[in-house]
């Protein structure tokens, strides 16, 4: 009778480690849900909504300029920030905002992304903190999931933030 | 005669098809596993470079030392200062580079090669520095990093 209650709960163990195991490679390597909070990312992203953040462009390093990225937050790796990929490496960044008199730039260090929210008036991101290493982000969103009435891939950037590589035109 | 070989073909392809379906059942168990103890748990990988000298690779000429990568014990972020740690190079994120933790966050540092003389370590940050200065990629080169992708290193000879 023991002996019975003993084999049936390592088999119970047994199938709970590998769905675990197989759980986590689901959301390390493929995707994961995520339920994002705050303002900063309207009329994009809202309060409440439910996205899937797919996980293979960022261990490929596909990920581009444009692109809706979850990351670790840096200043508390247990949180986690949704903001939109303004520049990559070596892009150049306008700092200034549109009032001032005199333009400043930057240029994202190697190694970085320049990160915003599209809610620009209500959004902490790397206007305030800077360029954060490419390393803390998690995954880029593609799909929203709910309100269904929104339902599909999201849109691009409502801010006029994002500067396109200029194409040299050569003189024949 | 005929009939035997029936026999025989149909025995072969339900011991070939139960192989297949074996061989595909522990494969969908002991990848996600062994990916997982990789992930969470801890690995062993071969070290390069003369940063940590005399720690690690103290002889320039010899076999490069063999390190364990221990996750577990910084699942939740709690490291010391003075542990070795690897983490994934703030320049290049397809490298990971191994230095000793020198300051937590809050902690004031006295910079040695660094922009500013004095740095406070901001919140969720790591000041690490390699032990052979100067011929060292690390904090004094860019700053407060806030450590992503981090494993305890032990040496293994």
């Amino acid at each position: 009778m023991f002996r019975h209650m003993l084999g049936k709960t390592l088999g119970l163990l047994g199938y709970t480690i590998q769905y675990g195991c197989i759980a986590h490679c689901a959301f390390e390597y493929i995707g994961e849900f995520v339920v994002c909070s705050g303002p900063s990312m309207e009329p994009t992203i809202v309060n409440h909504d439910v996205v899937f953040s797919e996980r293979m462009s960022r261990h490929l390093f596909k990920i581009e300029k444009g692109d809706i990225v979850i990351a670790k937050s840096p200043f508390d790796p247990q949180m986690n920030i949704c903001k939109r990929v303004i520049g990559l490496e070596g892009d150049k960044i306008c700092t200034s905002s549109p009032s001032d008199l005199f333009k400043t730039h930057t240029y994202v260090p190697m190694g970085h992304v320049w990160l915003e929210g599209d809610n620009l008036r209500n959004s902490t991101d790397s206007r305030n903190y800077g360029p954060i290493p490419y390393a803390l982000i998690r995954g880029r969103v593609c799909w929203k999931l709910w309100p269904l009435h929104s339902f599909g891939t999201l849109s691009e950037s409502p801010t006029k933030r994002i500067i396109k590589a200029q194409t040299d035109s050569d003189s024949d | 005669m005929r009939l035997k070989d029936g026999y025989h073909m149909a025995q072969q392809t339900s011991a070939g098809r139960r192989y297949v379906q074996t061989f595909i059942s522990g494969f969908f168990v002991a990848v996600p596993v062994t990916v997982t103890i990789l992930d969470k748990l801890a690995y062993v990988a071969r070290v390069e470079g003369a940063s940590m000298q005399p720690f690690l690779n103290p002889d320039a000429g010899a076999q490069s030392d063999v390190v364990l990568l221990n996750r577990w014990s910084v699942r939740n972020y709690q490291v010391q200062r003075g542990d070795i740690v690897s983490v994934v190079s703030p320049r290049n994120p397809k490298q990971k580079i191994i230095k000793r933790v020198i300051g937590l966050e809050g902690d004031f540092i006295r910079t040695l090669s660094y922009k500013n003389r004095y740095v406070r370590v901001p919140d969720g940050h790591l000041w690490i520095e390699g032990d052979h200065r100067g011929h060292s990629l690390d904090s004094n080169c860019f700053g407060p990093t806030p450590a992503e992708d981090m494993a305890l290193v032990t040496a293994i000879r």
